[in-house]
């Protein structure tokens, strides 16, 4: 109602800086800040890679959870996603590496062709897991997409098909690398380093980065923020939103996968227990990162920031002894409801 | 006879912008008194100060002749003071009863009196002439029907000034009649009637004085007698505006380009079939509800949909939007902030969207591309931005219809269907809005106009097609092109009667009627 035009005002004003956007790195330093205070331990830089590295497998799931939830979406089934998919990965390399009688004719012939040897097995298991956890994602997102289903609903029971999927192949145990070869080919994922820095910090940098080229660059992304704002204005804008939509469910999948690429070297084994509760982290960190559960917007440099929060309050309880390291589940679930009233008060003063 | 509420050089500030100086204004009761300005003239503004919702900056109120300051809309309310909001805000799922007495339930001791609240719902609507039952859900309602129902919850509260705020833009001229039965009903009760509008010919028929608001400020208060729609025009816009509408451009020969047959969309349309040709303005006239926009959505594959569609003589099934913008048909949605934009995502962003292949290089967005696109839309479709890193919510209706315009535009489209192109949009827009349709025509381009103003149709259109219940009710073109001609058919009501409910030319004081439709 103010309007004036624009050709007549080229002056730009200096405006305040977006305060949504801005607010996980805030949150951050402020964290490094309290962390030095409580502990002289803690600005070290292992402690600090540490952290680092034990954040990227949520921080790689969460980058995929951001695009799901940019869409106006929601992925519950990734902690079982990510367990039944270490385990079927875990559970190919043994088979493959070491076929026997009661190996299945698919992997016995698998191995005929990648060999038996721990780079054949590791080939295997890798094509099967991306593979794998790319037909979970899209299974939810055909789900969804198709049967016209609330993704909180789809999503809520493949978290618990996946789940019971996994307890059945591990049939209530474990399912462990055998193959020490394996074992220790393996390692060097997540254990090693490149250029000095340990490898599931550059793979969930990498990540980041394609994933922030994709939604900020690229069509797709934008198709993705336009379905997350308004599907209707998408649909008569030309979007195809069944594709957009099934692909970000898609892109969620790869992510697990990639995910568990990294976790599976670390314990070598996959357990009925493995990845319990990660899509709560996960959600957790997009929230935290500025995202909207509503869609609408993605920030995935936010979504990083917000996995290194979560595993840095944790860090930072373990080394003080000012709470109990059992309640840092408390405090994590205390954070995600803070973020949201942060973010509610900075978007009302707007 | 005194005031009862006075606005005393009332003035409003939003940081450094003052957006109304130094108004005055005057509400008698039993006076029906119309503010009509520019879409940004400040009139939403004045009437957001006037019912508690917004404090003044300088000047302040007089109630009843003491100066007296709102502390809300709820302080005002109490006050007797009632503003009646455009948007439709009622629970989908209640009863027209349960709504009437949201938050204000009657109770018999810890429960709620059904049977008091539906009796006294009962009384409200007839009150307001309306026949409909209180156990209705909202949901099954017409938009025009659940107007009502919000008038009448407003009006359940004591009241002496009730303010109506562009109560007409989403009713036909039969829906608006009752409106106004209503309003002169308030009239003879005493109470005062604050009357915004864009339709001028209404504000004719139903005010007794206009005061005319342009840029923030009062230009003039006159009494309704000898003040025409076309005057009103030229205080609001500041200049001359008798000629709205431009030329039509002379229509060349030839086969049509868009040609449909037995179109139907499942509870909507029920075998509708036309063509259109080269160059063509073609309107849709009809009654809201007829099935017009259902039609387009249908053609252009937003909706279920059979029928045989040929474009350029060759038989076409669009499955979705995308495919019609590829053979050269775009469609501007009527309901520009559901389905037009994304309110929330920049201008750029909304430019763009539809047309997002043309500005990309392999997968990657070119934004430099995008933004000569979005300076080259500001000054070809003269879109008011303060700055052009705005979000679509922040600027004006008309604003935002001029970028949806552009929008579509980037598709480059031979064949563009507009749906009520000036909804909610200021005069001097509108006049805008009409010389592209016609600069659009006169490219080459062919235009279906669908539209609810009658005057836009026969100011812009070649010929029109009049819906009604989902069928083609006829056509008129050429010299038989009139309001009369266009009601009749949408209406089937005989056509004195109904070019006096179109025109909005009652007489005041008319008796109500039950409504026609």
């Amino acid at each position: 109602m103010t309007d004036t035009a624009l050709a007549t005002a080229p002056a730009r004003r200096w405006t305040m800086p977006d305060l949504t956007a801005l607010s996980p790195f805030i949150a951050l330093a402020a964290l490094l800040l309290l962390g030095a205070l409580v502990s002289d331990r803690f600005l070290t830089y292992d402690n600090l890679v540490n952290v680092a590295t034990r954040s990227a497998f949520i921080a790689i799931i969460a980058v995929g959870a951001t695009f799901v939830i940019a869409s106006a979406g929601l992925d519950l089934s990734v902690g079982s996603m990510a367990a039944l998919v270490a385990g079927v990965m875990i559970f190919v390399m043994n088979a493959v590496g070491a076929p026997g009688a009661a190996t299945p004719g698919f992997l016995a012939a698998l191995s005929g062709i990648v060999g038996t040897s721990p780079t054949g097995a590791l080939v295997a298991g890798v094509g099967i897991a991306l593979i794998l956890s790319v037909l979970c994602g899209l299974a939810n997102g055909l789900v969804v997409t198709y049967g016209r289903i609330e993704p909180f609903i789809v999503t809520l029971g493949t978290m618990g098909i996946f789940r019971a999927l996994i307890v059945w192949l591990a049939a209530g145990g474990t399912i462990t690398m055998r193959s020490f070869e394996l074992r220790e080919a393996y390692r060097p994922v997540y254990f090693g380093t490149l250029l000095g820095i340990p490898i599931p910090i550059v793979v969930f940098l990498a990540v980041a980065l394609v994933g922030a080229v994709v939604l900020y660059k690229t069509a797709f992304g934008r198709h993705i923020v336009a379905l997350g704002s308004n599907e209707d204005v998408a649909r008569y804008s030309g979007v195809p939103i069944d594709r957009v939509r099934i692909l970000a469910y898609a892109i969620q999948g790869l992510c697990v996968g990639i995910a568990v690429l990294v976790y599976v070297p670390r314990l070598g084994s996959a357990t009925p227990t493995t990845g319990l509760l990660w899509e709560l982290q996960a959600i957790t960190a997009v929230v935290i990162g500025g995202t909207a559960l509503k869609g609408g917007t993605g920030r995935i440099w936010g979504t990083v920031v917000g996995a290194v929060i979560l595993e840095l309050v944790a860090n930072i309880m373990v080394l003080s002894s000012l709470v109990s390291e059992y309640l840092v589940g408390a405090v994590q679930g205390a954070i995600i409801i803070v973020a949201m009233l942060v973010q509610r008060s900075l978007q009302r003063r707007r | 006879m005194a005031p009862v509420l006075r606005a005393d050089r009332v003035s409003k500030s939003f940081g450094p912008v003052e957006v109304l100086s130094d108004v005055v204004l005057s509400l008698d009761p039993g006076e029906v008194h119309a503010v009509i300005g520019e879409n940004g003239a400040g009139k939403s503004t004045l009437m957001r100060v006037l019912s508690g919702h917004l404090p003044p900056t300088k000047g302040g109120l007089v109630l009843d002749g003491e100066p007296v300051t709102l502390s809300g809309p709820v302080d005002a309310e109490h006050r007797g003071i009632v503003l009646i909001h455009q948007e439709i805000l009622l629970a989908d799922d209640l009863t027209i009863a349960q709504n009437l007495f949201l938050g204000r339930e009657v109770r018999r001791g810890p429960f709620v009196d059904d049977a008091a609240m539906r009796r006294r719902a009962a009384e409200a609507l007839a009150e307001l002439g309306s026949t409909l039952a209180p156990d209705t859900l909202v949901r099954r309602l017409s938009i025009a029907e659940r107007q009502f129902v919000q008038i009448a919850r407003a009006l359940l509260v004591p009241h002496r000034v009730v303010i109506f705020d562009e109560p007409t833009a989403v009713l036909t001229p039969i829906e608006a009649d009752k409106l106004f039965a209503v309003i002169r009903r308030l009239r003879a009760s005493g109470t005062a009637v604050l009357y915004i509008s864009h339709r001028l010919p209404e504000v004719k028929a139903i005010a007794d004085r206009v005061t005319v608001l342009r840029d923030g400020r009062l230009v003039a208060t006159r009494e309704i007698a000898g003040l025409e729609p076309i005057e009103m025009a030229r205080l609001m816009v500041g200049r001359d505006m008798s000629k709205l509408y431009p030329e039509k451009p002379p229509l060349a020969g030839g086969d049509p380009v868009l040609a449909v047959r037995d179109a139907r969309v499942p509870g909507f349309v029920d075998g509708v079939s036309f063509s259109l040709r080269r160059g063509e303005i073609l309107g849709f006239g009809g009654l809201v509800g007829a099935g017009r926009t259902e039609l387009f959505e249908g053609l252009m594959g937003l909706r279920p949909f059979s029928g045989a569609v040929e474009v350029d003589g060759r038989a076409m099934r669009f499955r979705d939007a995308a495919q019609a913008f590829a053979a050269g048909v775009a469609y501007v949605s009527e309901d520009r902030k559901g389905r037009g934009l994304l309110l929330g995502q920049s201008l750029r962003a909304n430019l763009t969207l539809a047309a997002l292949d043309r500005f990309t290089r392999g997968p990657i967005i070119d934004v430099g591309a995008e933004e000569r696109a979005l300076s080259g839309a500001i000054r070809e479709f003269d879109i008011r931005a303060r700055r052009p890193d705005l979000l679509a919510s922040q600027l004006s209706g008309g604003n935002q219809q001029k970028l949806l315009l552009a929008k579509i535009m980037l598709l480059e489209p031979r064949i563009v269907i507009i749906d009520e192109p000036t909804r909610g949009v200021d005069i001097g827009t509108k006049e805008q809005i009409y010389r592209f349709i016609a600069g659009l025509s006169a490219q080459g381009r062919s235009v279906v106009v669908i539209s609810s103003e009658m005057p836009e149709l026969i100011g812009l259109c070649h010929r029109v097609l009049v819906m009604r219940n989902g069928g083609l009710a006829g056509e008129v073109g050429g010299a038989d092109l009139t309001e009369d001609a266009i009601v009749f058919l949408a209406t089937g009501v005989h056509e004195d009667d109904a070019a006096r409910i179109a025109a909005g030319r009652s007489t005041h004081g008319a008796a109500p009627r039950a409504g026609h439709a």
